[in-house]
């Protein structure tokens, strides 16, 4: 991509232009300088020091963290509920997207609208908001009784709640650009919903609905905050790893366990970015 | 083309199984054989209780019984246990919050007619500094000192805060000053405490991140974080409150927890708990050296005048008295 | 915020770089509903409402279950008021330094290819997949007691705001990138050929352009910042008046004994909402203004 301050070759350069070329090389140093000085110090340098203190206590007793039966428990509290809450996602997600794309009806806009709520939403206030509902004195009262808070169900609702407009929304744009035409002719030669949609739409979506379960398990792996209002902190049962992190941290007073737990997470969510961007990149 | 009802189907046997799901998750999850315990307790007694559960295992009556711990704010945990939290053995830091449960039906009442009165740790309310006691503290009165910075949680939700501003209040009663004096130190006291801790261990992980410069805590708290190799003294206060922590097993309970509660206040138990600093509950207990301890060898000496909260006329009264709505405690916090 | 706003929103959540060319315009037809879609939208509608707006709707209905007078007290106690006021103002300056910086590093990465910007792409999304608490304890890390650079900001408002710029990082570069991709080079061109430096240049050809997307990755970084509490909680001390927050007040209440205090933490949800609100539909409104004048 060229430079757009540099004029092209076969046009004479106005003076200005040409006079200006060294304070432009300027600024467009000092603005990568800024860019790169900005996001390192920000990301890279807290980063960088978290995995040294990580490993500063050394490797045994790191393993010996991850190792820990509590912690264990954690790995698959985690699975459970960052698994199911991620298909949920996903068949939310690209539902939504296909019904807000591809059809019309009345309070579609506001129907979008209301998908994208939760991007705003605290996730403490999320998790305030399903005990007021589920909890025991809400509104299904004692009938869901430690069935949803307090227990797994309740601490896969939230997490649906904070990362339900992710895989909806890397797909919609995708679908938009795409348009209708191949499964208009796909319907003109008699296929009906479900084969339009498993034979056109499925394969055109793919990539970005891939990227966009990435984040979303991203997200889902990670939430902390809705789910520490929702859980009872049971061993073994409704502590997930980032909960478990903040309990070694605050309960445990154990530092270097949290951060070593802190180290994990962070590997595996990096990870998921990772593949994200390779996906992207094959498209393109 | 298929049909309009096949369709219709085919989303509704989906929707069917998402919600089987759901529940299979949940039941799943929440299995509770025989051989579960589920523990709710204050936050404190994580490490020991951890040990207690190891060790139970071992014996033949805790072969194979799996101990799930919930931990958190003394208040905050017997809420949730109020509001449905299932719990087999309850473990908290103050009375009221295990008669909150009595209330409720889900304790039996006889839940304090057993060898050790229904407490299984004891202990006091000290004052932790930073390792060396660079403010010299020495007792109550050097804390509204300028300078002094107090670390304590909050009474709304943790029992430790209420022990620390019982204790507070009383001391000065003890040293021979009247109600209106007590009040006076109280406030002071209040001006000088900085931290919004929920629960005891909150406040201790607060101090430890370098909020304030003095923490008012149980003494159990203060060895275990010493025993953690945390940089921290304390000082135990000529005037302190005896601390005692009662527990039970629900209604509901099973053997494997009324054996475990057995365990918890059976030599073997109360020796592990002295381990991790906690004055033990049950008389005559064996009290070895603990680490930690400001000497190890006498690990839990006896302040010069220890008030009880049976002498301050119990929980009952001591509760509505400081921390109701018209509270010592409430009205001089809100000043 | 609706599907057929700027794919600048779509392109926030989704981390932006690589969605393919865009072409101009939208695709306004859609089929109507029958059968199959019908139910599906059904469902679709009911989880939804299940899942987002009665729970949110409960928040709103228990602030105000006691009445207004319960309310008002509980969002202008001394307490929580300043902890409202300090997460606005954080909230607000963070937007403000994302809409500048965002943009830079937007610039940098769609019109200055260097060896490295490919890892620049990369470590920009990182906040975003992060866990809150990871976040919060790799802020910690390095600006806690135990800091190795000598850096101290545990307890401290600075530290705060350093936590809120890292997890708001994304979402300003990733709503200005799709759009300065998109830009069409000839006026630049034009005016450059004109005599005009390339600062004019951009301040009166491309940042006019820029303007709804800048608004609109500022507008979610302030909504982010508002309700964050994983990564704000470790570096903050939570001290009343001072770094108290509202999520962490809010948390604080719902372990209290009571329903008074759910019913404060509600009322202060509440507020929460609204301004995160607010600022979303004034961004849906100008956006729609800015398309309108070109």
């Amino acid at each position: 991509m060229a430079d757009v301050l540099t004029a092209p070759a076969n046009r004479p350069a106005p003076p200005a232009a040409n006079a200006g070329r060294e304070p432009i090389r300027r600024t467009a140093l000092g603005l990568r300088t800024l860019a790169v000085g900005y996001v390192g110090l920000l990301v890279l340098l807290p980063i960088g020091v978290l995995v040294y203190q990580a490993l500063k206590p050394g490797l045994s007793l790191f393993g010996d963290t991850l190792t820990d039966p509590d912690t264990v428990h954690a790995y698959e509290v985690t699975a459970i509920v960052a698994g199911v809450a991620l298909a949920i996602d996903v068949v939310f997600g690209v539902a939504a997207a296909v019904l807000l794309v591809r059809y019309r009806f009345p309070g579609r806009r506001l129907l979008s609208a209301f998908i994208d709520i939760p991007i705003a939403v605290s996730p403490i206030i999320v998790g305030l908001a399903l005990i007021l509902v589920f909890g025991p004195d809400g509104w299904f009262g004692s009938f869901v009784q430690d069935r949803v808070i307090n227990a797994q169900p309740g601490m896969i609702l939230a997490t649906v709640f904070v990362s339900l407009p992710i895989v909806a929304r890397a797909v919609v744009p995708v679908l938009e650009q795409a348009g209708v035409e191949q499964e208009q002719a796909a319907a003109s030669l008699g296929a009906n919903a479900v084969q339009r949609f498993v034979r056109v739409t499925l394969p055109t979506i793919r990539v970005a609905l891939v990227y966009g379960t990435v984040l979303a398990f991203a997200r889902c792996l990670g939430e902390y905050g809705a789910v520490l209002v929702v859980s009872g902190r049971i061993e073994g049962e409704t502590e997930t790893v980032s909960l478990r992190i903040g309990d070694l941290f605050d309960s445990d007073l154990n530092t270097e366990g949290a951060y070593a737990l802190t180290l994990v997470l962070m590997v595996v969510s990096v990870a998921a970015i990772v593949v994200g961007s390779i996906i992207r990149r094959k498209r393109l | 083309m298929t049909s309009f009802l096949a369709r219709r189907r085919r989303v509704a046997a989906t929707v069917a199984a998402a919600a089987a799901v759901l529940v299979g998750v949940s039941a799943c999850s929440s299995s509770s054989g025989s051989k579960t315990v589920r523990l709710v307790a204050y936050s404190v007694p994580k490490p020991a209780y951890d040990a207690l559960a190891a060790a139970f295992a071992k014996t033949s009556a805790g072969k194979g019984v799996d101990v799930k711990g919930s931990y958190g704010p003394s208040g905050a945990q017997s809420k949730a246990v109020l509001g449905g939290q299932k719990a087999d053995y309850v473990s908290f830091s103050i009375e009221p919050d295990l008669n909150a449960l009595v209330k409720a039906g889900k304790v039996a009442g006889d839940w304090n007619t057993g060898p050790t009165n229904g407490l299984v740790t004891k202990s006091v309310v000290v004052i932790v500094v930073k390792k060396g006691n660079p403010l010299g503290i020495k007792g109550w009165d050097d804390l509204i000192k300028p300078g002094v910075k107090i670390v304590t949680p909050v009474p709304s939700t943790s029992g430790s805060a209420k022990w620390n501003i019982l204790a507070a209040y009383e001391h000065t009663i003890a040293e021979g000053g009247t109600p209106a004096q007590a009040s006076e130190y109280l406030k002071q006291f209040f001006a000088h405490v900085v931290s919004r801790a929920q629960s005891g261990s909150q406040a201790t992980q607060q101090f430890l991140s370098g909020t304030g410069n003095v923490l008012i805590s149980y003494e159990n708290e203060a060895i275990a974080a010493r025993q953690a190799g945390k940089p921290v003294d304390y000082v135990v206060p000529e005037q302190s409150v005896l601390i005692e922590n009662p527990a039970a097993v629900t209604k509901s309970a099973n053997k494997s927890a009324k054996a475990f509660l057995s365990y918890v206040e059976s030599e073997a138990g109360q020796e592990i708990f002295v381990s991790k600093g906690f004055r033990p509950a049950l008389a005559g207990a064996k009290i070895g050296t603990v680490a930690g301890a400001n000497d190890p060898a006498n690990p839990f000496p006896t302040p010069a005048k220890l008030i009880t909260v049976e002498s301050l006329g119990g929980w009952s009264k001591v509760n509505d008295e400081f921390f109701g709505d018209k509270g010592i405690s409430t009205t001089l916090e809100k000043a | 915020m609706s599907v057929t706003a700027p794919e600048t929103r779509a392109a926030a959540v989704a981390g932006g770089w690589g969605t393919p060319r865009r072409r101009r315009g939208r695709v306004r037809e859609g089929l109507p509903l029958g059968g199959f879609s019908g139910t599906s939208l059904g469902l679709v509608v009911l989880w939804v409402s299940l899942l987002v707006l009665l729970p949110l709707a409960a928040v709103v209905g228990k602030a105000f279950g006691s009445g207004w007078g319960d309310f008002w007290s509980a969002i202008t106690n001394r307490e929580n008021r300043d902890a409202l006021v300090l997460t606005v103002a954080l909230a607000v300056g963070v937007a403000l330094v994302n809409a500048v910086m965002g943009t830079v590093i937007a610039w940098v990465l769609v019109r200055e290819r260097f060896r490295g910007s490919a890892v620049l792409e990369f470590v920009i999304d990182i906040p975003f997949a992060l866990p809150t608490v990871v976040a919060g304890l790799v802020m910690l890390a390095l600006y806690g007691q135990d800091s190795p650079i000598d850096v101290n900001l545990y307890g401290s408002r600075i530290g705060m705001f350093v936590a809120l710029l890292f997890v708001t990082l994304p979402f300003a570069v990733r709503t200005v990138q799709p759009v300065l991709i998109d830009l069409d080079r000839d006026k630049e061109q034009a005016a450059a050929s004109l005599g005009a430096s390339p600062p004019v240049v951009f301040r009166r050809i491309v940042l006019p352009q820029l303007m709804p997307a800048m608004s609109s990755g500022a507008a979610l970084a302030f909504a982010r910042a508002l309700g964050e509490y994983g990564s704000l909680v470790f570096i903050s001390s939570a001290i009343p008046y001072h770094t108290e927050f509202a999520s962490v007040i809010i948390y604080g209440k719902l372990q209290e004994q009571g329903d008074a205090p759910t019913q404060q933490a509600s009322a202060l949800a509440t507020v929460l909402l609204l301004a995160s609100a607010l600022v979303l539909v004034l961004l849906d409104l100008l956006q729609r203004r800015m398309a309108r004048h070109g």
